[in-house]
C-alpha cells in the first residue's frame, strides 16, 4: 500500500499541472474571445481559392 | 412565394444586398446600387479579396461616408488611441460597428493583403474591435482608417473610448480563484472519500497524511479565495452594519480553524471538505451575479455620441484639437453633418442645428448669429464658425451628467442584504446558548464543537446562491425576448418598481417603419422627374421617399446639386427641379415653407413629402395592461402636435407632459420619486439620458441592439415592447422564487441544528447535508423560474 504516497502525490502533481495551464490561459487571455476562433478555423485556405476567384473575373 | 417573385422582377446589389434600380454601378457583370459599394468591390478584386463574397451573399453594407479625418494626423490625438507604439510598429483597438458576418471576419482579417505595411489584424467578433498590429512608419493612422472606410468598415472613433473601457473592465481575479477553489475542492473532495465510506485497519495509516494535505489545501480556500469576505465582512463592521459577506467570513473561519485544529491535534477529519466546497459555491454565485453582456455597454454618456476632435481656427487657419483641450474663446469651425461639442456663439454662417440629441425634436432650429447654440446639436448645412462660451464639461448637455443630486445607488438594499442582519443574530443567538448550556453541563469540548456546528450547519450560503442563480435564469429569459438588463442586481430594482414613465419620440414611435406621404397631385411623368432627382442622393429621406415613388425607369439628370440639410436640385428632363426645405425658394414661387420635403418643378409647387414616424404596435393594449398596477405617465421633448392621438392611447388618469428639456425630465423624475415612487423610465435618445439615470430602472428602447445607447439598467429592442408588463411580472416572481428558497434553506437547516447544538454533528453529516441543500435550492430556482417564464408567457 506504500504505492499509495507516491500515487497520491503524482494525483496532486497532475492537478497543479492543469490548474498551472488554466491560470496560464485565463492570465493570457485565451479566453476572452471564445467565438471568433470557431469561425476562422472554418475559413479555407488561400492558394486554390484565389486562382479560382481570379480565372471566375476573367471569364 | 412573394419573395421569390421579388427577386426575378428586381436585382440586388452584389455588394450590400440592396434594391437595385437601375443598371449604371456595373463591373465584371455585377450589378451594385451605388458608386460606394462598386467601389469597395473593386479594391476587393484589385487584391484577390473576393472571397469575401464567398463565405456570405452580399455581406456588404451601404454606407456613405463624409467623416473628416485630419485630426487623426494630430500626434496628441494619435497617443491617445494608440495602445502600443515601438520602433516601427504601432498596435491599435478600433470597435467598428459595422462588423456583422463571417466575412467581416475574413476581410478584416486579410487587411495585409491591401496594404503590406499593415502586419495583423484580429477580430474580436462579439465585441466588434479589431487589433491591427501595423508600420507606423509606412501607414499613418490616418492611411490606416481610410483604407477600413475605403472598404467599407468605419472605425468608430469617440470621446469615450469604448475599446479601452472594456480592457478595463475585464476582471480575471475571480475566474482565477474560482479555478482554484475548483481545484482544491476536486481533490479534498479525493482524500475525503476513504472517510465517507468508514476507514479500514489497512487504510488508517494514511488517515493523518489525507488530513495534512487537506489542511494543506483549506489554507489557500480560506486566505486566497475567500480573501474578499473577509475584507468586505471587515469593512462592512466599520461601518457598523452587517452584510451577507459577514457571517459568511464567519463561516469560513470557522471551518478553517475548526479543520486546522482536528488535524493538528488528530481528533477528527476537520470540515476541509465543507470549507472548499463553500467557497467555490460561492464563488460561482458571485460570478453569476457580476456576468454582464459582453457586446452591450450599459455605460455609455455624452461622450459616446462627441467625436475625439473637432475643427478650431486659429489665425484663420483650420487646427483639428482634442476634444478636452477646447478652451473658452476658441473659434470652432463645424461643418454640415458635425456635432458641436461645447455651448458656443455663432459667429458667421447660416446654422441649422439638428437637435434631436438634446430635445428630442426632429426638425433642425434655425440660429441666427450672436445666438448660443447648446453643444450636441448637429449642423446641418453650411460650415459655421463658432465662439466656445463654456468648456465641454461644462457645457448645458453635459450637466446632465455632472448633476450632483443623483440618488445614491449605493442605499440600494437587496433582499439578500435586508436579511442578513436578522440571519446572523438568530445563528449567533443559537450559537451561544447551545455553548451556555453545554458549559453548564461542564463539557467543555461539546461547546466548542456545538458552537462550531450550529454556525457551520446555518450557513446563508443558499442565501448568497439562490439569488444570483434565480435572478440569472431570468436573465437568460429576458435575453431570448430582447430585454438585456445589465446585471442580476438590476433584476431586483425592476420587480420593486411602481411608477413607469415614457418619453415619446423613439420609444413609442420606431423610426424603422417610417410611413411617407405625399401632399399634393402628381402624375406619372412628374413622378419620374422626380424620382430620377431623389435617386441620385444617398440620405436617408431621399431612399426613403425613392422607395415609395416605386419608379423603375429614370430620365437623365444634369446639373445635380445637394445642398447639406436644405435639399436637392438639378434639371431633369429640360426641367429644374428642387426637392428640399429651402425658405427663400419656396417664397420665391410663392408658397409658405412648410416642413417635410417640399417638391418644385419649374417654379411651380407641386407638393410635400412628409414623413410619418410609425407608432409601435399594440400601445393601447400594453397601456391598459400597465395602468392596472403602475402610475403611467408621459415626457415629451416634443411639442403637442399628437395629443389627440396620444389621448387615444392613454386615458385621462395618466399625466402626458409635452415641451420637457431634458432637465426638467430629470426633474420630473425625481419629483416622482419623492413622492415615494419607485419610477421606471423608458427612453432612447441622449435627451432621456438625464432622466434614466435618474430613474430607478432605466430602460433604452432600440430598434438595433447595435446603436449606441443613452447610459441604463437594461436595453429593450423595440419590437418586444409590448412584453413589458410580462418582464415585471417576471421579475416580481422571481424575488418570490427567492423568498421561497429562502424557506426551503431555513427548513434544512432546522435539521442541522437539531444535530449541531447536540455537539454530535459529525463532518459527513454537515458534508453531506451541504451539497444536499444546495443542489436542491439550484433545482428549484431553475424549474420555479422556468414554470414562472411560462406563465408569464415568455418562453418560447
Amino acid at each position: 500500500m506504500n504505492i499509495l504516497y507516491f500515487l497520491v502525490g503524482c494525483s496532486v502533481l497532475m492537478a497543479l499541472i492543469f490548474l498551472g495551464a488554466f491560470i496560464w490561459a485565463a492570465k493570457t487571455g485565451q479566453n476572452d474571445d471564445v467565438y471568433t476562433p470557431g469561425v476562422r478555423i472554418l475559413f479555407d485556405d488561400e492558394p486554390e481559392e484565389e486562382k479560382s476567384e481570379e480565372d471566375h473575373f476573367s471569364s | 412565394m412573394k419573395n421569390q417573385q421579388q427577386t426575378t422582377t428586381y436585382t440586388i446589389c452584389y455588394h450590400c444586398g440592396e434594391e437595385v434600380t437601375d443598371h449604371i454601378h456595373r463591373l465584371d457583370d455585377k450589378d451594385f446600387c451605388c458608386a460606394g459599394c462598386k467601389g469597395v468591390y473593386q479594391i476587393l478584386s484589385e487584391n484577390n479579396l473576393c472571397n469575401y463574397y464567398a463565405y456570405n451573399h452580399n455581406p456588404g453594407q451601404r454606407f456613405n461616408h463624409d467623416t473628416r479625418l485630419e485630426y487623426l494626423d494630430e500626434p496628441q490625438i494619435i497617443n491617445q488611441l494608440i495602445d502600443y507604439t515601438g520602433k516601427e510598429s504601432s498596435i491599435i483597438t478600433f470597435y467598428i460597428p459595422g462588423i456583422q458576418c463571417s466575412s467581416c471576419i475574413w476581410l478584416l482579417e486579410h487587411l495585409y493583403k491591401i496594404n503590406p505595411a499593415i502586419f495583423s489584424s484580429r477580430i474580436d467578433f462579439i465585441r466588434k474591435q479589431v487589433t491591427i498590429t501595423f508600420n507606423h512608419t509606412e501607414i499613418p493612422l490616418r492611411k490606416l482608417v481610410e483604407t477600413l472606410i475605403q472598404i467599407g468598415y468605419e472605425p468608430l472613433i469617440s470621446l469615450q473610448d469604448v475599446v479601452k473601457e472594456h480592457q478595463k473592465a475585464l476582471d480575471k481575479g475571480l475566474i482565477l480563484k474560482i479555478a482554484v477553489a475548483g481545484f482544491l475542492m476536486g481533490n479534498v473532495m479525493l482524500f475525503s472519500f476513504p472517510e465517507y465510506f468508514g476507514l479500514s485497519g489497512l487504510e488508517k495509516q494514511f488517515q493523518v497524511l489525507f488530513g495534512w494535505l487537506n489542511l494543506a489545501f483549506s489554507i489557500p480556500a480560506a486566505f486566497y479565495c475567500g480573501k474578499d469576505y473577509f475584507i468586505s465582512a471587515l469593512t462592512s463592521l466599520k461601518h457598523k452594519h452587517v452584510n451577507l459577506d459577514t457571517p459568511l467570513a464567519l463561516i469560513i473561519a470557522v471551518l478553517f480553524s475548526r479543520t486546522a485544529f482536528e488535524v493538528i491535534f488528530s481528533t477528527g477529519p476537520g470540515f476541509a471538505d465543507t470549507l472548499t466546497g463553500l467557497v467555490f459555491l460561492l464563488l460561482m454565485g458571485k460570478w453569476l451575479k457580476q456576468r454582464t453582456y459582453n457586446h452591450i455597454s450599459f455605460d455609455r454618456d455624452y461622450r459616446s455620441y462627441f467625436p475625439i476632435a473637432v475643427t478650431t481656427l486659429i489665425n484663420g487657419l483650420e487646427k483639428p484639437v482634442s476634444i478636452n483641450d477646447v478652451k473658452i474663446g476658441d473659434r470652432l469651425w463645424i461643418r454640415n453633418g458635425e456635432l458641436l461639442p461645447a455651448d458656443a456663439i455663432l459667429m458667421k454662417g447660416d446654422a441649422w442645428m439638428d437637435m434631436s440629441f438634446v430635445t428630442g425634436e426632429s426638425e433642425p432650429v434655425h440660429k441666427v448669429l450672436g445666438e448660443i447654440i447648446y453643444a450636441g446639436g448637429r449642423q446641418t448645412g453650411e460650415a459655421i464658425e463658432l465662439e466656445v462660451i463654456k468648456p465641454v464639461s461644462q457645457s448645458y448637455l453635459t450637466g446632465l451628467w455632472n448633476h450632483d443630486h443623483y440618488k445614491n445607488n449605493v442605499q440600494k438594499q437587496n433582499f439578500n442584504d435586508s436579511i442578513a442582519k436578522y440571519f446572523s443574530l438568530a445563528v449567533f443567538t443559537i450559537a451561544f446558548s447551545a455553548t451556555a448550556y453545554w458549559l453548564l453541563q461542564h463539557d467543555s469540548h461539546k461547546a466548542w464543537s456545538a458552537f462550531t456546528a450550529v454556525i457551520i450547519v446555518a450557513c446563508p450560503c443558499v442565501l448568497a446562491l439562490s439569488t444570483p442563480f434565480t435572478l440569472s435564469a431570468i436573465l437568460s429569459v429576458f435575453d431570448k425576448k430582447g430585454f438585456y438588463v445589465k446585471n442580476t442586481d438590476a433584476v431586483e430594482q425592476l420587480a420593486k418598481c411602481d411608477a413607469v414613465v415614457f418619453d415619446k419620440t423613439g420609444t413609442l414611435t420606431t423610426t424603422r417603419n417610417a410611413q411617407v406621404y405625399f401632399n399634393g397631385e402628381m402624375d406619372d411623368h412628374e413622378k419620374k422627374i422626380v424620382a430620377s432627382l431623389f435617386r441620385n442622393s444617398a440620405h436617408p429621406l431621399s431612399r426613403h421617399i425613392l422607395k415609395e415613388l416605386k419608379t423603375s425607369d429614370f430620365f437623365q439628370v444634369k446639373n445635380y446639386k445637394e445642398i447639406p440639410g436644405k435639399g436637392l436640385s438639378a434639371t431633369v428632363n429640360g426641367l429644374n427641379v428642387y426637392a428640399g426645405s429651402l425658405s427663400s425658394k419656396l417664397k420665391a414661387v410663392g408658397h409658405q415653407p412648410s416642413s417635410g420635403v417640399n417638391v418644385v418643378i419649374d417654379d411651380v409647387y407641386i407638393g410635400n413629402f412628409v414623413i410619418e414616424q410609425e407608432w409601435r404596435p399594440q400601445l393601447n393594449v400594453l397601456i391598459a395592461q400597465l395602468n392596472r398596477s403602475f402610475d403611467v405617465q408621459l415626457l415629451s421633448g416634443d411639442t403637442n402636435k399628437d395629443e389627440r392621438h396620444l389621448r387615444t392611447i392613454f386615458p385621462e388618469k395618466n399625466q402626458i407632459r409635452f415641451r420637457q428639456s431634458p432637465h426638467e425630465k430629470l426633474d420630473a423624475i425625481s419629483a416622482l420619486q419623492d413622492s415615494g415612487r419607485a419610477v421606471m423610465m423608458l427612453g432612447d435618445g441622449l435627451n432621456d439620458a438625464g432622466a434614466l439615470k435618474q430613474s430607478d430602472f432605466g430602460i433604452a428602447i432600440t430598434d438595433d441592439i447595435n446603436n449606441f445607447t443613452p447610459g441604463c439598467d437594461a436595453i429593450l429592442k423595440g419590437d418586444s415592447l409590448s412584453l413589458l408588463p410580462n418582464f415585471i411580472g417576471l421579475s416580481k416572481d422571481g424575488i418570490k422564487i427567492i423568498k421561497a428558497s429562502f424557506a426551503i434553506a431555513t427548513a434544512y437547516n432546522f435539521i442541522g441544528i437539531y444535530y449541531a447544538v447536540q455537539g454530535t454533528l459529525y463532518p459527513l453529516v454537515a458534508a453531506v447535508l451541504m451539497p444536499i441543500s444546495t443542489v436542491t435550492i439550484i433545482c428549484f430556482t431553475t424549474f420555479a423560474t422556468r414554470i414562472l417564464a411560462r406563465k408569464n408567457k415568455l418562453f418560447t
